[in-house]
């Protein structure tokens, strides 16, 4: 047993936590005689139970102590006292309040930056009046032997079942995207994109119209509803109401102006057509749209009645999907409810509308603003504790005149809390500088934020604030408060004010780690992706811009820019590859009429005779195409190494495959030539198999023109004038190729420049810290120095003697920073691509390189300067 | 302030505080009581008690020294105050008043 047995601490603090301060010391005098007997007669855990018990048991009304008004009084009373004390240290450690101010400041501005994207986040569609109780129909689409895929959209026949009595719906609307087509109002055309509502549209969800009777607007088919904007764009004006509209054929009269939609909506939409039109126009022709498991791209919203529920609703969705799925074979949809305000915010659907953040994506980006503030709140209190030496006077003072401990412990935490408001009204400033350039920093960003202030977001700053000022304010505060008045008086020096040393190292080196962490993920990030950007895909993409064709046939155009003399060629594609988007085919190969044959899905580009020598395909066998049959009536077709690895063509060999036939899509193609692997999709993907078919004419394609020509702005005036002539509705779409692999890579490069940022704050808060350490450790240590050097030391050996410690810390620093972030990037980041660059190791090495110069700067300068300074000025005030 | 009546256990613990003299503090006590009467005395109940009769005036305290024993606690010493005394004597007069007034009473036959 052991010699000296204690009881519980824990117990014993919560005594005096609780009780009355006449009542606890012969109290807990007696537990604890009881508590050696317990020990003597049954043992040392018996006893520490007893113990706890009677702790518990002896909370009576007679022994807690009292509320003490007085205390909360004075902690009131005292408050100015401590503004003016905060103030005069703040002002007489100018250097230390800087450190603390600015480094909270830089900190918490990335705070308010993510406290209003999220803020943002969570005020998506609440401009609805019915928010709470609208739900969106979603579905889980499962194919026998398939991954299932959870959909954001459903199907129509969803909607009709709807419409017979579901207990609990109070309304139900439906939508569908997708309307394409040209407006003609008068003699002018316009480009239109619209979606299609059903007349409970505006029953459900709060999109207010200007004009029109919402109840009635999407009633009748062939009935329209615009924007405000989308009505001064037709029309120049909003007074819209009864005029007509023409697509094509048919005219589409105008019941209502909608307001301009708020910027986070969920919803967005030029102009609505009533759901009517898509029954008699395009419903119609199609029976299979109305099939229960055509579930692509309808989406359906119900409003919840005001005493429904979610269970009784899910219920009969339950029943109608196991009625409907009888008909299905190797098949299941099933339905179920999302709430409104779940999808800004929620899981990843397929045919999502609108934009949507991972809330892990969130949690990790909050996780880093985090780290950042508590980077800065290390300054503090590790500054502070330092500091300790020059403060613990006052701190006698006080407690002599009567403070308590708690009186003391308020005081630091209000001093921090102050600080931390100081930072804020710094970090404010920030925020506005930062939010200009978080919503430049790509052009999707402020379609999805707009990071206004609102009263959440405000009051959620004041308490960031807060939390940042007790947090950092904490540990100095409790130090402060355990100093003993009299030894504080007595003799300063005795407070073993390095005792928490080993604290402040950690503290030291975990700043530094993190700082590392982040440049040299930033750096080898950086180098990825200039690989990426610069990856051998297989072909050429230099100088070739690609213009996006709306439908028409574009030879006119094609003869017209070949004309132009800075455009050396120009060819077809239905599609731009390498940029992410896909395009197959089920493809079957029948080595013999014996064999039942193998089918494949291979990614295919249609293309005509151009494209390949453009691009600068390599052609391992055969020819390119050399027939010009019209549309549908092709027979040749190029295909990748992949395609005769995958069916295993006449055992892999590329001359020997020429001449086999592919059926693709039903028709039977014969192979004419075999290129050499490229990227089709982006390095993220392995390469798989791919086929180029011949198409004369792709109207809703590309052409790609190959330009040479230094003056570049010249030659984009003249394909814009022949485009002009060419197309008057549509305006051109022409992009380099290089820009748009630029583009398919920009999430990188965000990114980066976000982590290359926080490297930066990271870097910055820990230098200050770093630097106000050794300020102060070289003051502390001034008449040491002084000593040492009147004994004869060097000034180099000086300089040594005070590096020595922090650049250890460095290394050590180091030494966990540089293999931490190899593994991240190894196991983690990279494992998500199929190609990549070898990981740059000294790019790592120079990141890492670089903070320790300026951190050593840093060092070398403060400690030569206290190495040279004169000892007989110092030792003189002794 | 409540009346200066004695419930019964007050009455006992006070008159062990008496009986210990110099000796009475809350341990003492309880286990002094557990010796009279034979029953377990939970130093909870013993301390409240304690505590009411000093809220009383019956009794009073101070602190002791501190010993090694008590993890350099000190000890609350109790002694009866006058009015406790006083109170003393008028439960155990009451008593022997009804006594008296008791005609035959003995034991011996229900024995």
């Amino acid at each position: 047993m052991n010699k000296n047995p204690q009881p519980p601490q824990w117990a014993t603090a919560f005594l005096r936590w609780y009780c009355r301060p006449r009542l606890l010391e012969d109290l807990e005098g007696d537990l604890y005689e009881y508590f050696i007997r317990n020990v003597r007669r049954k043992g040392l855990p018996y006893a520490r139970l007893v113990y706890w018990l009677d702790v518990i048991k002896f909370l009576r009304p007679y022994t807690i102590r009292k509320i003490e008004p007085l205390t909360f009084l004075t902690q009131f009373m005292m408050i100015g006292s401590y503004f003016k004390t905060s103030r005069r240290n703040l002002v007489r450690n100018k250097l230390f309040s800087f450190i603390n101010v600015v480094g909270l400041a830089v900190s918490m501005s990335v705070g308010l930056l993510v406290i209003a994207i999220v803020n943002d986040l969570l005020s998506y569609d609440d401009f609805h009046e019915k928010k709470d109780r609208i739900y969106r129909v979603i579905t889980h689409h499962q194919n026998d032997g398939q991954t299932p895929m959870d959909l954001a959209s459903t199907s129509v026949r969803t909607a009709q079942r709807l419409a017979g009595d579901v207990p609990g719906v109070e309304n139900f609307t439906m939508l569908r995207n997708g309307f394409s087509g040209d407006a003609k109002v008068g003699q002018n055309t316009f480009p239109l994109e619209a979606t299609w509502a059903d007349q409970s549209f505006f029953k459900v969800f709060t999109f207010p119209l200007v004009a029109g009777d919402p109840a009635t607007a999407l009633q009748e088919p062939y009935s329209l509803v615009l924007t405000e904007k989308t009505a001064r764009r037709l029309f120049g004006s909003t007074q819209v109401l009864g005029k007509t509209v023409r697509f094509d054929t048919l005219d589409y009269q105008i019941t209502g102006v909608a307001k301009d939609i708020r910027h986070l909506s969920h919803i967005h939409f030029d102009a609505l057509l009533s759901f009517a039109s898509w029954d008699a126009t395009i419903g119609k022709k199609q029976n299979e749209l109305y099939n229960w498991d055509n579930v692509w791209s309808n989406y359906t919203y119900i409003t919840l009645a005001k005493n429904g529920s979610t269970a009784g609703v899910q219920r009969a969705l339950s029943r109608i999907s196991a009625e409907e799925n009888k008909a299905l074979i190797h098949k299941k949809v099933t339905l179920s409810l999302q709430p409104l305000k779940d999808i800004a915010l929620g899981r990843k659907l397929s045919n999502n509308m609108g934009p949507r953040m991972e809330p892990t994506t969130l949690w990790i980006v909050a996780g880093l603003a985090f780290v950042i503030i508590l980077s800065a709140c290390f300054n503090y209190t590790n500054l502070s504790v330092a500091r300790s030496l020059r403060r613990s006077r006052e701190v006698g003072v006080r407690k002599i005149i009567g403070a308590r401990r708690s009186h003391v412990l308020g005081q630091f935490m209000t001093e921090a809390v102050l600080i931390a408001f100081l930072a804020l009204v710094f970090s404010f400033g920030l925020f506005l500088v930062l939010r200009r350039e978080f919503l430049a920093l790509d052009p999707h960003i402020p379609e999805i934020f707009k990071l206004n202030l609102s009263v959440r977001s405000v009051l959620s700053f004041i308490a960031l604030a807060i939390i940042t000022g007790l947090v950092a304010g904490f540990l100095p505060a409790v130090f402060f408060s355990k100093i003993n008045a009299l030894s504080a008086m007595k003799d300063a020096s005795g407070l073993r004010i390095f005792r928490h040393i080993g604290l402040r190292r950690v503290l030291i080196v975990a700043q530094y780690t993190l700082s590392l962490v982040f440049i040299a993920t930033t750096l080898a990030g950086y180098s990825q992706y200039k690989g990426f950007l610069n990856f051998d895909l297989g072909f050429t993409t230099e100088n070739i811009l690609n213009i996006k064709l709306n439908g028409a046939d574009a030879a006119a155009l094609k003869k017209e820019l070949s004309e132009i003399p800075e455009v050396s060629k120009v060819s077809q594609s239905s599609m731009v590859t390498s940029l992410g988007s896909m395009y197959g085919f089920d493809v079957k190969y029948r080595p013999n009429a014996s064999t039942p044959g193998d089918s494949a899905l291979v990614w295919v580009n249609t293309v005509d005779e151009n494209y390949l020598p453009i691009h600068q395909h390599k052609l391992i066998s055969g020819s390119n195409f050399t027939l010009r049959p019209e549309k549908g009536k092709e027979s040749e077709l190029i295909v990748n190494q992949q395609v005769l690895k995958r069916f295993n063509i006449a055992g892999r060999d590329p001359q020997k495959a020429l001449g086999h036939v592919l059926k693709v899509d039903g028709q039977d193609l014969t192979i004419i030539g075999v290129m050499k692997d490229f990227h089709y999709g982006t390095v993220e993907n392995k390469i798989e198999p791919v086929m180029f078919r011949y198409s004369k004419s792709e109207p809703w394609g590309y052409l790609n023109l190959k330009i040479a020509s230094t003056d570049l702005a010249g030659t984009m005036t003249k394909i814009e004038s022949a485009w002009k002539r060419f197309d008057k509705i549509h305006p051109l779409k022409a992009n380099f190729y290089d820009d748009q692999i630029e583009d398919a890579y920009s999430r990188f490069s965000m990114m980066i420049k976000v982590i290359g940022f926080l490297a930066f704050l990271a870097i910055c808060i820990a230098s200050l810290g770093l630097f106000g350490m050794v300020v102060f450790t070289t003051e502390t240590k001034l008449k040491e120095i002084s000593i040492r050097k009147v004994l004869g030391a060097s000034e180099p050996g000086l300089v040594y003697l005070l590096c020595r410690g922090f650049i250890t810390l460095l290394a050590v620093a180091a030494l966990i920073a540089l293999p931490a972030t190899y593994l991240l990037f190894d196991k983690v980041l990279l494992t998500g691509f199929a190609y990549h660059q070898p990981i740059s190791i000294p790019e790592m090495l120079g990141g890492a390189l670089i903070v320790m110069l300026l951190a050593l700067i840093m060092i070398g300068s403060q400690t030569a300067r206290a190495a040279r300074s004169n000892p007989a000025k110092v030792l003189k005030s002794e | 302030m409540k009346g200066t009546n004695l419930g019964e256990f007050e009455e006992l613990v006070l008159l062990t505080i008496a009986a210990l003299a110099a000796e009475a503090y809350s341990v003492a006590i309880c286990d002094e009581l557990e010796r009279y009467t034979g029953r377990s005395a939970k130093l909870g109940v013993v301390h409240a008690v304690l505590n009411r009769l000093e809220e009383k005036g019956l009794a009073k305290s101070h602190l002791g020294d501190a010993s090694a024993t008590r993890g350099g606690k000190r000890k609350r010493f109790y002694e009866v105050t006058h009015a406790g005394k006083v109170a003393l004597m008028r439960a155990k007069e009451l008593r022997e008043a009804i006594w008296r007034n008791i005609p035959g009473f003995n034991l011996e036959g229900s024995i």
